[in-house]
Parts: C-alpha cells; structure tokens; sequence
C-alpha cells in the first residue's frame, strides 16, 4: 500500500469529478460519493499507517551534517540512481531489478526488501558500520515511487510519492478528519442550495491536501498547495450571494496568493541551487551536506517562510484566517484541523533541511521562523479574547497554535512541532464541529447574544467541547499537554529561553480564554431565542470520535512510549541531527500550572466576576488597548488603505498614462504604419501587379481562343487530316534525326 | 517469298485507307476505310510474325480485329444516329462542334 500511495490523493479527485457531473441524480445528493471515496482513503490511509508502523526500522542514516559531506553527497547519489532504477515505473520490473544488483553484490540484503526497490540502493550503505561520533537509531526506509511526468530541456521533472511517517501521519490525520467533516455535513448543510457541489469542493480540497502531503517533489507540493487555495476560495465563498462571504473568500485567497509568490520563489531558487532537481530528499540532502551555498539557502528559506507566513495565517498576514469564517462551519473545521493552514507547517517540516541550514536553527539564539512563530502565538491569543463571535474565538486559537507548531519547527523541536499538528488536528476538528453543533441548534455564532446555558440542553456537545477545550488548554493527560510541553522542552532545551517564555505565557493565555468561550457559550442564562435542543447523530458522532482521539492521542509520545517520533522521524531530521530532550518534570508541572492558571483566573474573571471589571470604562490606556485589539491590531486597515489604497492611486495614474501615451502611441503609430502599407499595396501591388497579371491572363486566352478557333471547324475529317499531317511529320523527324 | 513484298502490300493498304479516311463524305465509307488502315497493320503484324518464326505476330493481329470489330460497332452505332438526326450521312455537313 505504501508504494500505491498515489491511490490516496486520487480517490477523492475521483470523487470530485463523480459528484459534479452525477451528484444532483442520486438519492443523497451526492454526500454518498464523498463519504464512499474518502472513507475508501481513510481505510487505505489506516492500512499505510499499519503498514508503516510495522516496518522494519532496519535504515540508519548515515551520520549528521557537515562532518561527512561524503556520506551525505553519497547517498544523495544513491536516491538519483535508484530513482532512474524505478523510473520504469513498473513495480515488479524494478523490483526485479533491484534483486538483480543485489544478487551482484557480495554483502547479503535479506530478500524480502526487494519491494522496497526504490531505496534499495542505499541498503548496503546502512549495513555499513557508520563512523558518526554518536549513535543513530535506526528508522523505517522510506517508500519512493516516481513516474517521468514531463521532460524539459533535458531536465525529467518526476511526479511521484513519497511516503514517510510524516507524510503518513498526515494522510491519516487528513483522511480521518475530512471523513468526520463530511459525515458532519450531511446534517449540518441539510438543505443548502448547493449542496452538491459543497461536497464536490469539499472532497477536491482534501484531495489537494493529500496531493500534498504524499508528493515527492516541489513542484507537486505547489500543485497541491494551490489546489486548496482554489478550494478554500471555493468553499469559503460557499455563500457568495452575501457580500461579505464572497469579500472573506477574496481576502483569503489574495493574502495566501501573496505568500505562494514566496513558495514559487523559493522552489525556484531550490531548483537552480540544487542542480535542477525538484526531488525533496535531493534537496534537503544537498541542503544538510553544503553543496547549496547558504546565500541560496537563506534567500530560499525566506521565500518559503513567506508561502509559510500566507497559508498557516501567521503574523502579519494572519488576517485571513478569521475572515475565513465566512464559510459553512464544516469548512471550518476541515480548514483549520487538517488543511490549508497546516499545509505552511507542513511545509517548513518537510524542507527542513533548508530551513534548518538556512536559520541555523540548532544553534539556538533567535531566528525568524521561531520569531514569526512565536509573535503569532501571543497576537492572535490576545486576539482571541474579545472576539464575541465563537468561530472566531477558535480561528484566533488556531492561529496562536499555528504559532506553536512554526516556534517548535524554528527552535528545532521537530517533532515536538508535527506531534502538535497531530494532537492539534483532532481537538480544534472537535471544537470547530462542535461550535457547528451549537450554532446548528441556535441558529447563530454570537456568544454574547445568543448562547449561554447551553450545557444542559445539549449534553454531548458540551462533553466533547469541554474535552476539546481542556486539551488545547494544556491540562495532563490530554493531547494538548503532551504536544505543548514538548514543544516547550525543545524550547528550553535547544538554547532558546525566549520562547520557552512565549510559550508558557500562550499556554495561559489559551487556558484562559478558551474559559471565557466555554463559559459563555454553556454556562450561565441562555441569552438566545427558540428552545436549544442537541443534534442528531450525524452531528454528535464525529464529535464523539474526535473527543476520544482528542483525550488518547496524546499519549503516543509520552515519555518512556515515544512511539510517534519513533514512526515520524524521517531521514533528514536524523541527518539534521535534531536534538532530543528528555521529559522534564519541573517544566511539564510549570507548563500545567500556567494551564490551569490561565483556566482559574479565566473562570475567576467571567464566572465569578472577580477581578478588575469595566476598565475599559474607567481607564483610557485600557479602552485604547481594547480598541487596538478590537480592530485587530488595525492590520487590515494597515492592508486595505495603506497599502492597497496607497498603491491603488499612483498605480492607476500610472496606467492610465501609460495607456494614452504609450499604448494608444503604439497602437496609433501601427494603424498609420499600416494605412501606408495598404495603400502602397492596393495601389502598386493589387491594381498593378495582381490585376494586371489576372486581366493578362484574360486577354491572352481570349486573343489565343479567337486565332484558334478557326481551326476548330467541327469536321471530324480535317481533325483526321491534321493528325496524319501530325503523325507524317514527326515520323518524318524520327526518320531524319534518330 | 520477301518481307518487303507483304511490307509494300501493307503500304499500299493503308494509303488507300488514309485516302478514303480523309477524302471520303460517306460516313460508313470513312469507317470501311479505317478496317482497311488497321489491316494494313494486320499484315504488318503477320509478316513480321512469320519473319522472325513467333506467334506473337499472329496473336497481335487477333487483337487487332477484335479492337476493330468493337470500334466498328461504335461507329456504325453513331453513323445511324446522325442518319436518323440529319437524314443523310455526308461527314462534311455534321460540323455541331464548330468553334
């Protein structure tokens, strides 16, 4: 399955091109396909994680960094032999291939790798006995399969899969989350009038996702990287009729485009570094041995964390994100647990080589993925606060944790930084179905107007939504524990004090107000209209089953199991050499304190009442700092009339000169250069020339026919005589010159 | 016996045909005269045939009067249709195709 992978990304493509063109004829709409297809990816995805999992962990990279370019350059050689060995594309064929080159070789490699055709190269390499100063753990191989898509000035750009624990780790968590959303759906967007086409854009994003996250090159991540920039202006927009939904869905398509022009950038900039290569083991390897220059790297890397900085909604172009809104909850969900935003993350993990050459990351200090991240994490939590609207409350969080995941990946907590995509995934799907749910039964998103009280009425949601919220609040044993504190650890553990401080005062500032949304969406008077009541199944399922992963996943990585870094870490992060840190006590007790601080003093404030209240009325720095924070930093003003308006002027002058002075001079001085010409042509050429030759033709056929047709008498016998006369003199000249 | 005895004999022949295609109003006149410029070749044809002791020239003459007997089939056909249009058969009176 593994090397079938491409299986994955295709069924919801199919699935997309089924439900547009039969969808409106079946019973359902259409939402049977989807839940059919992407359940189909779900159980192929759960089969390469078993598979994954069971894989022999029998490939020990050849040890870190600079200290052995040889090792390192070696094996990128490797990858590029044995990605020609497989370019036939037929499985058994390489595989045949492959046994054969082993029979040759001396050392013995046990049979049954010979599948694995496309690393099997590097296989002797690893029974090598490596000469790294420390010990590497052996880990899972991981599985290429690359086909030639296109050829270009000899250059093969391949299309391809490659699946590593990352990139399975993702495809389940994609799979998995985009399932619930749509069996979410089929209730939730009950009625709506484009139902079907709902779930069409809804399997094509996920779709893209995957297309993503298995792909083995950059130019096959920026395919499916724009593919859900389509989609999520698509889905967010899915209620265009209103002005400002169709605006949300501009803004978020413009703001991530402005950050894609970085993508296009870098990928370019890595193409040309890395010898025409847009294979990402190629890349990363060269990146980590030094035969890219770091000049290159660095502009590299600052190109992507740009495409980083549009897509995952970090600061300053995180403005999107909560606009985003705008679109059904579903979408929501889908976009900020297992899409679109992670696919920044996803990114920086992914070529971390380069970024981790680039920023020099393992040294500690300060660096701009790390900064980003962390600026991200304390805005967007601030921002969180005095949102009213609950998706919004959740799309801030979002952001704040987005923030996390870039911090960990910039202070070199690799896995910490996946660990928490991972856990993240599955509690802010839950909270943002559940917030769906809760809207479904109230008919509204306003936590201050319409919801309160809600716990008794809907016992499920409030569950699950309490467990989700404890989880991103960083309470043991939860998920969000597990990841956040290794987040913290690596922080504190790679040399980079200031965002282990950023950190925790996150993890109070999510505590609290996550306190602040479950109190006044459940506790209290309902302030709303209607009698609330819970949803049906279709609804409280998926919550349920995110609840449950949203308590259990958590436990993957803790201490003494650590099997999720065991089954993600791939190969660069190993050749990286990215530290690891043991669990602390003494931060995990700081980290939960600050968690159950923030969860006190939030209920403290909202609940009880305790606390300094209406100072925004009493004091004028206080209304000043609500004020700021209410319009979001002013940030969009910054956007729209600064920079838009700013640009919009001159620029449109500027056009406009260039358009009467330039254009219409071109466009003026073509047309007088082509009244001479046709002038000159009908004149000279057409009267004269091909007139003349034409009236010539005329003429000369009518004098030749009125000459001859005195010899056309009608009379068979003069036409005999002139035949004979013919025939005489020509036997007469045979007779005479032969 | 000589060649050129049959040679002269075919001359002759085929002058008279000439002759009588060229000068002659009578249109079945014209055709008889065209048999006798393709037995001229006929005899050509034998003579030659026996002169070099092959087949082939008898075997060609055969050819020839078969192709003379259909063409003569055509001619007559046409003669009679001009007979039935004009009432007369003078070659030198059916000038339709005059430019």
């Amino acid at each position: 399955m593994l090397r079938n992978a491409f299986l994955i990304p295709l069924l919801p493509v199919v699935s997309f091109a089924l439900i547009l063109f039969f969808g409106k004829r079946l019973p359902g709409k259409g939402h049977e396909i989807g839940i059919l297809f992407v359940g189909g990816a779900f159980v192929l995805s759960s089969i390469c994680a078993v598979q994954w999992i069971s894989r022999p962990a029998d490939y020990t990279v050849p040890a870190a960094g600079h200290a052995e370019e040889s090792a390192a350059a070696a094996e990128g050689d490797h990858a590029e032999e044995s990605a020609a060995a497989a370019e036939g594309d037929h499985a058994e064929e390489s595989a045949a291939a492959a046994e054969g080159d082993h029979a040759e070789e001396p050392t013995a490699v046990s049979e049954d790798h010979a599948e694995e055709s496309a690393t099997a190269g590097a296989v002797s390499e690893g029974e090598e006995p490596t000469e790294g100063e420390h010990e590497v753990e052996p880990i899972r191989r991981p599985v290429d399969r690359q086909v030639t898509w296109f050829e270009s000035g000899g250059v093969e750009i391949k299309a391809g899969t490659h699946m590593d624990g990352l990139s399975v780790m993702l495809v389940f968590v994609v799979t998995l989350i985009s399932l619930l959303v749509h069996v979410f759906s089929t209730n939730y967007m009950h009625d709506d009038r484009r139902y079907t086409h709902f779930f069409a854009a809804l399997s094509l994003f996920t779709a893209g996702m995957l297309v993503m996250v298995t792909s083995s090159n950059t130019l096959q991540l920026l395919f499916g990287w724009e593919m859900m920039g389509l989609c999520s202006f698509m889905l967010i927009g899915h209620w265009w009729e209103e002005k400002n939904n169709s605006d949300a869905a501009l803004k978020a398509f413009f703001t991530t485009r402005t950050g894609d022009i970085g993508l296009l950038v870098g990928i370019s900039i890595l193409f040309f570094a890395a010898g025409q290569t847009f294979d990402i083991a190629t890349i990363n390897d060269q990146a980590l041995s030094g035969a890219i220059g770091h000049a290159a790297l660095l502009a590299a890397a600052a190109a992507l964390l740009c495409a980083v900085i549009g897509k995952s909604a970090q600061f300053p172009l995180h403005t999107w994100l909560p606009d985003a809104m705008a679109g059904p909850t579903p979408v929501s969900a889908l976009i900020h647990a297992a899409t679109m935003v992670v696919a920044g993350v996803y990114l920086i993990a992914r070529l971390y080589g380069v970024f981790w050459q680039a920023f020099d990351i393992g040294g500690g200090g300060i660096n701009p993925v790390a900064l980003v991240g962390g600026i991200t994490i304390l805005i967007a939590a601030a921002l969180a606060f005095v949102q009213s609207d609950i998706k919004k409350v959740l799309a801030y969080s979002t952001v704040s944790q987005l923030g996390y995941m870039v911090m960990a990946l910039g202070v070199g907590a690799w896995t910490a930084g996946i660990f928490h995509l991972f856990t993240h995934a599955f509690f802010k799907g839950l909270l943002f179905l559940g917030a769906g749910s809760v809207s479904h039964s109230v008919h509204s998103f306003d936590m201050k107007k319409d919801m309160g009280g809600l716990k008794n009425t809907m016992p499920i949601t409030y569950r699950t939504f309490l467990v989700g919220s404890v989880a991103l609040a960083g309470v043991p044993p939860l998920a969000g524990f597990w990841s956040k504190d290794e987040i913290l650890v690596g922080a504190s553990g790679n040399g980079y004090p200031l965002f282990l401080v950023i950190g925790l005062i996150g993890a109070f500032m999510t505590a609290c107000y996550m306190t602040r949304c479950v109190y006044l969406t459940f506790f209290g008077e309902f302030r709303g209209h209607g009698h609330p009541h819970e949803s049906p199944k279709a609804i409280t399922g998926p919550l349920v089953i995110l609840a449950g992963f949203s308590v259990f996943a958590g436990f993957l990585n803790a201490p003494g199991i650590e099997l999720f870094s065991k089954w993600t870490e791939n190969t660069t992060v190993i050749a990286a050499g990215v530290a690891h840190h043991e669990f602390s006590i003494p931060l995990a007790f700081v980290g939960t304190l600050m968690g159950v601080l923030g969860i006190a003093a939030g209920w403290a404030y909202y609940a009880r009442n305790l606390g300094p209240h209406r100072l925004t009325q009493r004091s004028r720095p206080a209304l000043a700092g609500y004020r700021f924070l209410e319009n979001k930093y002013f940030l969009d003003r910054l956007y729209t009339d600064m920079v838009v308006g700013g640009i919009k002027g001159p620029v449109a002058r500027a056009t406009y000169w260039i358009n009467q002075n330039v254009i219409d001079g071109v466009l003026n001085g073509t047309a007088a250069v082509s009244r001479a010409v046709a002038n000159f042509t009908y004149d000279v050429v057409d009267q004269k020339l091909v007139d003349g030759a034409v009236n010539g033709a005329g003429v000369g056929a009518e004098e030749g026919g009125s000459v001859l047709r005195v010899l056309q008498t009608g009379r068979v016998q003069q036409y005999a005589a002139f035949l004979f006369g013919a025939v005489v003199l020509m036997g007469g000249a045979l007779v005479l010159f032969a | 016996m000589y060649l050129n005895q049959f040679l002269l004999l075919a001359a002759f022949l085929f002058c008279v045909g000439v002759y009588g295609v060229l000068a002659r109003k009578n249109g079945v006149l014209v055709l008889m005269s065209v048999e006798l410029i393709l037995n001229a070749v006929n005899v050509n044809l034998v003579a030659f045939g026996a002169f070099h002791n092959t087949v082939v020239g008898q075997v060609f003459a055969l050819f020839v009067i078969a192709i003379a007997a259909a063409e003569v089939g055509v001619g007559l056909a046409i003669v009679l249709l001009i007979y039935r249009n004009k009432q007369s058969i003078d070659l030198s009176e059916v000038d339709l195709m005059k430019g």
